[in-house]
């Protein structure tokens, strides 16, 4: 078990060695139209000289390169190009922000879809179509969108909630609440269709297992097959299916905190990217692969609680 | 000869393959959605004589215009006319799907086979690439790449599949590990076929359709992806695209906001349809051309006055029909059973497969598979009449008065729990006692049922043990609560003949100890005639001959049951061995 | 060589990782000889015949046939390419659902241009005759087909490229006993007819009587004991062979009274 763990953490380690590499390469190779991104579309050639060389951009790639990795190793992850601190503190405000968001968003997911998906599996009927047409639209409607018709309903048009902006925690809570409704649903939404839809499949399966009609041959009730036994089978299931969608509001937060002008790494990474401000791309890209590492690890440790075979091999 | 003739007429090859087609579309929902698909990209391809105005076009007196006067659904932020730009939208919309599907399904699909196939190494790497990059979120690896894609979407696109060619992968990869053990792979080997042929002609065949499915969600989730980076403002801004008409009206969301709508529903409504024609291919796979739907009418259960039984009578099944639905009604796997079994005896229940024999015992047990249903006859069991008597009433009698053993010993021990604790459950449940005396009477039991080391086995998990260790676990099970009468499917058939012999030893040990009357069900006319006091024979669902054990096999009464004993390999002559006629000696 | 022996297995073994399932195997078939091969789950009876055919490993050791050591070397690569051919035991997976009948017994035949697509069509109703199903067989797919018929088809192919050994695993144990005695006459009458050998893979000893002329009896990965099928099966020299012959029930109440005894006080000594 401990072995096992040890052996993802390293594979986690090797994974972010390799993606910051090959990513380095990706952002930093192309550089050559930053300087007069950054500068401006009236900038002289001695002008974007000038930033080239400050920025470094004229050395090698390899020992630009290395010297990403050594602040990389310090913990700061290097100057901001288009901002007056270095990424990791840059990072630092931002994080927290999106990484509250999506977590109450998949929360919230996990909720919702395990009473979905074991509704649909157990009662079939309209649980079950419910929970069809839910995915199919939840599926095809891009969440962003979904994040513009609530802003059009409750904000626009009824004005219940706030349209745009966020409120930190620590400021308000009632208001950091009432920020977050609208962007946390339309994640939300988005992402219950597949949710619901795996965890009703693995319901089922594990309803369908003779066990469960032994089980039942035994007197055990109903209520303890479905909630003790056959939950607790399709409990990996279910944690891939989050750990997935986990991934997927990561990114899918990008475009939401753009919506609801949310002051996250999301935000960030775009404008950092319509600009040009390569190390924020770096840090942003290294710091996600950590966390999803991490939840990762954390997946595994509930699924060996879950399955005794991977917890005793 | 009866599995000559069992087949049901023959259907072509090529017109099961247009039936397919056929039978997807004529499920409505498969069907509206290939119509709106079709409208679709039928729209994009001939946007040029469907756009009434060029979708560049500015007119600058008709920003944020409303429906009318030429343009059909108003103007956006510019002046220009939605809905040209909207069928235009499309057309940049499905080459970039286009792109993301081929790039991530040829490079899945590839991958997943060859992984799959040759496993080992090969396998390892993929696994961890494929593992890889499905631990970073698209869009901002996306959003990181732009300086080096540029502001070309359709690079975007082309990268993006490579981020979903895992998707492919896993696909591939799991199905292809499900068939690469199957035999007809061994047996394609063995004829001396080349890899490269097992792996184009078998295994492509059975990932086909799963890729076809995956493809169509592929295509969705590349749509939505696709119009989030447009309207992130990724895309060429001289182009008219959906996520960009999006981005657009957003920034006009407080003047016109009717114009959020039309891109969104451009878009939602052809994912939507690419789901829905996934979901109607894989409801036609699952159910394999028979669409299913349990009839309306039950038959009606015709009410009998209660049958009187003899005092010694512990069960006494009259009449039991036994129906699951079907394509045209209810289907009866038990058609008319009546059998009876007195207080410690043993009925053997013979048949071959299909004959009815489990549903028999199912119905009994009152757990049929979802859908059976008894559809009349009566199962009176100690005076109780189980037709009668409410969910909570049987459950009551199961696992205390009536118990089951059954056939798969590894397959109906929950593998999340520990042995211990499945038998303790019941115990608590059934019995009302504590957790301390369940385990105490649990431990007893497992050293009744000859299990060494019972201790042991009460702390492990079922894959912990071996096959025949785990039916003497379902049997202390069964024990458990000292049952009047316990049902035993096939309990020794998955078992080596060594260990079936001890099993059975068992059984009939623990018959005696506990006078319980037992129904064995099984195919095997050794077992009966090892632990049985009568016999039923079924076949096709009904009962043709029931018999003590010493007449059934010193007189047979009816034609099926001679059949079936005289198919019974029995100690006759051996064979004895000549060598083959060589060519020469034949001609 | 000498041409009385088809197959001579010399001290095969096979690892699996650090298990031994094949310890010193020797095994010896005649041309158009049923050499019955009993063990129960596990014994290395499955991984013989598969090394045998070429599609599971072997450690070391020599498996000779026709003039040539076939120990590990994949079918495709023999001098005798289709010489050695199989039935397998589950009629529902050996044969693929998505090809119909005739795709499926044409395919070894073309794949190695032994005919044209046509001719192979001809062969292949022919063949279907010989295991007596119906011609119109060939255009439907297996699903359409009970378990006993499967049977017949997965036998139609082994026959296909008459081959001179056909390694049979389990092939008759998933099927209903009616079935099962007249797949087994099937059996019985190919060989007289063809002159083809088997090695008859089986748990169940009462089939193998029925059908071999020599037994073997696997244990652990060894063959504990080799001989004629009479003997074997009726007089075991071996005190395994006899806990297995003794353990299967027979269909006669009086005659199963006295073998369990038997099995009984056998299990007391043992």
């Amino acid at each position: 078990m401990i072995r096992y763990l040890l052996k993802r953490v390293a594979s986690g380690i090797a994974l972010l060695c390799l993606v910051s590499t090959v990513t380095f390469m990706m952002v930093f190779g192309a550089t050559g139209n930053v300087a007069r991104n950054i500068l401006g579309e009236n900038a002289t050639a001695e002008q974007v000289t000038a930033l080239n060389s400050r920025l470094g951009l004229d050395r090698p790639l390899m020992v630009q390169f290395g010297d990403w990795v050594s602040h990389a190793i310090r913990g700061d992850l290097g100057p901001s190009w288009t901002m007056s601190e270095s990424v990791a503190s840059a990072l630092a405000s931002r994080l927290p922000v999106t990484l509250s968001m999506v977590t109450i968003a998949v929360a919230m997911m996990a909720l919702l879809s395990a009473m979905l998906g074991i509704a649909a599996a157990v009662r079939g009927g309209w649980a079950d179509r419910a929970i069809q047409i839910v995915s199919v639209a939840g599926f095809a409607m891009p969440n962003f969108w979904l994040g513009l018709l609530l802003v059009l309903t409750f904000s626009v048009q009824l004005g219940w909630l706030p349209a745009t902006g966020y409120v930190s925690f620590g400021a308000s809570p009632s208001a950091w609440a009432a920020s977050l409704v609208l962007p946390v649903t339309a994640l939300v939404l988005s992402g219950i269709a597949s949710a619901s839809q795996q965890i009703r499949g693995a319901v089922i399966d594990a309803l369908k297992q003779d066990y469960v009609r032994t089980l039942r041959a035994r007197g055990v009730s109903p209520r303890s097959v479905l909630y003790r036994h056959a939950l607790r089978n399709a409990m990996p299931a279910a944690l891939t299916v989050l750990s997935v969608q986990f991934i997927a509001l990561l990114g899918g937060a990008a475009v939401i905190e753009r919506v609801f002008a949310i002051p996250g790494m999301g935000s960030l990474t775009v404008s950092a990217a319509l600009i040009g401000d390569v190390p924020v791309l770096m840090g942003v890209v290294v710091t996600l692969i950590i966390v999803v590492v991490l939840v990762n690890i954390l997946i595994d440790f509930l699924n060996a609680w879950a399955n005794p075979k991977v917890r005793m091999s | 000869m009866s599995d000559i003739n069992t087949a049901q007429a023959p259907i072509p090859a090529a017109s099961q393959r247009r039936h397919f087609v056929r039978s997807v579309l004529s499920n409505p929902t498969g069907l509206v959605a290939s119509l709106a698909l079709l409208v679709v990209i039928a729209s994009a391809i001939f946007a040029p004589l469907l756009a009434p105005n060029d979708p560049s076009a500015v007119q600058i007196f008709k920003v944020n215009a409303v429906a009318g006067d030429g343009y059909l659904l108003g103007g956006d932020g510019s002046g220009r006319d939605i809905w040209s730009r909207l069928v235009h939208g499309g057309r940049n919309t499905f080459l970039g799907a286009l792109i993301t599907v081929v790039i991530a399904a040829s490079i899945g699909v590839t991958a997943g086979l060859f992984a799959g196939f040759y496993g080992r190494k090969l396998d390892l790497v993929a696994r961890w690439i494929s593992d890889g990059i499905m631990a970073l979120p698209a869009l901002i690896v996306l959003l990181a790449f732009y300086q080096a894609l540029g502001a070309s979407i359709y690079l975007s696109m082309a990268v993006f599949g490579v981020m979903l060619s895992p998707g492919f992968f896993r696909l591939t990869r799991n199905l292809v590990n499900g068939v690469k053990h199957e035999l007809y792979i061994d047996a394609a080997r063995v004829s001396g076929l080349s890899d490269l042929r097992i792996i184009t002609r078998h295994i492509l065949l059975s990932v086909r359709a799963p890729v076809v499915i995956q493809t169509s969600i592929v295509a969705g989730i590349a749509i939505v992806v696709q119009s989030g980076l447009e309207f992130l403002g990724l895309g060429d801004p001289s182009t008219p695209t959906w996520g960009g008409m999006l981005q657009d009206a957003f920034s006009n969301i407080y003047v016109s906001p009717q114009a959020i709508l039309w891109p969104g529903l451009a878009i939602t409504a052809t994912v939507a349809s690419l789901v829905l024609l996934a979901n109607a291919i894989r409801d036609r796979m699952q159910q394999g051309g028979v669409q299913v739907r349990a009839p309306k009418v039950l038959p009606l259960a015709a009410s009998q006055p209660l049958p009187q039984a003899a005092p010694d009578v512990l069960l006494d099944v009259r009449d039991l029909v036994v129906a699951y639905p079907a394509n045209d009604g209810w289907r009866e796997v038990v058609k008319g059973v009546s059998l009876s079994l007195r207080r410690g005896e043993v009925l053997g229940l013979v048949g071959e497969s299909g004959s009815g024999k489990s549903q028999t015992a199912f119905a009994i047990l009152g757990l049929l598979s979802p859908g059976g249903r008894v559809v009349s006859g009566s199962i009176l069991f100690d005076g109780i009449d189980l037709g009668k008597s409410s969910q909570d009433e049987v459950r009551a009698l199961r696992g205390k008065r009536i118990a089951y053993v059954p056939q798969e010993p590894m397959a109906n021990l929950d593998p999340a729990f520990r042995i211990g604790y499945q038998l303790v459950e019941p115990m608590m449940t059934v019995l009302g006692i504590s957790r301390a005396e369940a385990t105490r009477r649990a431990l007893k039991l497992l050293a009744r049922v000859k299990l060494p080391d019972p201790e042991r086995v009460f702390r492990a998990y079922p894959h912990q043990i071996s096959g025949g260790m785990a039916q003497r676990v379902l049997i202390a099970g069964a024990v458990a609560c000292s049952p009047d009468l316990l049902i035993a499917d096939e309990p020794t058939t998955a078992l080596d003949v060594t260990v079936q012999a001890e099993v059975l030893d068992l059984l009939r040990d623990l018959q005696k100890e506990f006078n319980m009357a037992v129904m064995l069900v099984t195919h095997n006319f050794g077992v009966v005639a090892d632990s049985c006091d009568r016999v039923a024979v079924m076949k096709d669902g009904r009962i043709v001959e029931i018999n003590s054990v010493a007449d059934l096999f010193a007189a047979p009464a009816h034609d099926y049951t001679r059949m079936l004993l005289d198919s019974v390999l029995e100690d006759g002559k051996t064979r004895t061995y000549r060598p083959p006629m060589t060519e020469e000696m034949r001609a | 060589m000498n041409d009385q022996i088809l197959v001579d297995c010399r001290n095969v073994n096979v690892h699996f990782g650090a298990h031994h399932v094949l310890k010193h195997v020797n095994l010896t078939i005649r041309p158009g000889e049923t050499v019955g091969l009993v063990g129960e789950s596990g014994s290395g009876k499955t991984t013989l015949g598969r090394a045998i055919l070429g599609i599971g490993p072997v450690s070391s050791g020599e498996i000779w046939f026709d003039g040539e050591n076939i120990a590990g070397v994949p079918p495709r690569a023999r001098k005798g390419q289709a010489a050695i051919q199989a039935v397998f035991q589950d009629p529902y997976s050996s044969l693929n659902p998505s090809m119909t009948i005739d795709d499926i017994l044409t395919e070894p035949i073309v794949a190695r241009r032994l005919a044209s697509r046509a001719d192979a069509s001809r062969q292949v109703r022919k063949l279907l005759d010989q295991v007596a199903l119906p011609s119109d067989a060939a255009e439907r797919f297996a699903r359409e087909f009970s378990g006993g018929q499967r049977q017949r088809i997965a036998i139609a192919r082994a026959l296909a490229l008459s081959p001179r050994l056909i390694v049979c695993d389990e092939p008759v144990s998933a099927l209903d006993l009616s079935t099962q005695s007249r797949v087994m006459d099937l059996f019985i009458e190919i060989q007289e007819r063809t002159g083809v050998a088997y090695l008859f893979v089986s748990h169940d000893l009462a089939a193998v009587r029925h059908i071999s002329h020599r037994v073997a009896v696997m244990r652990f990965g060894e063959i504990v004991e080799f001989g004629e099928c009479d003997q074997v099966t009726a007089r075991p020299a071996h005190d395994y062979t006899k806990r297995l012959l003794l353990a299967a029930p027979v269909a006669d109440p009086a005659r199963q009274a006295e073998r369990r005894a038997a099995f009984r006080a056998l299990a007391m000594t043992a």
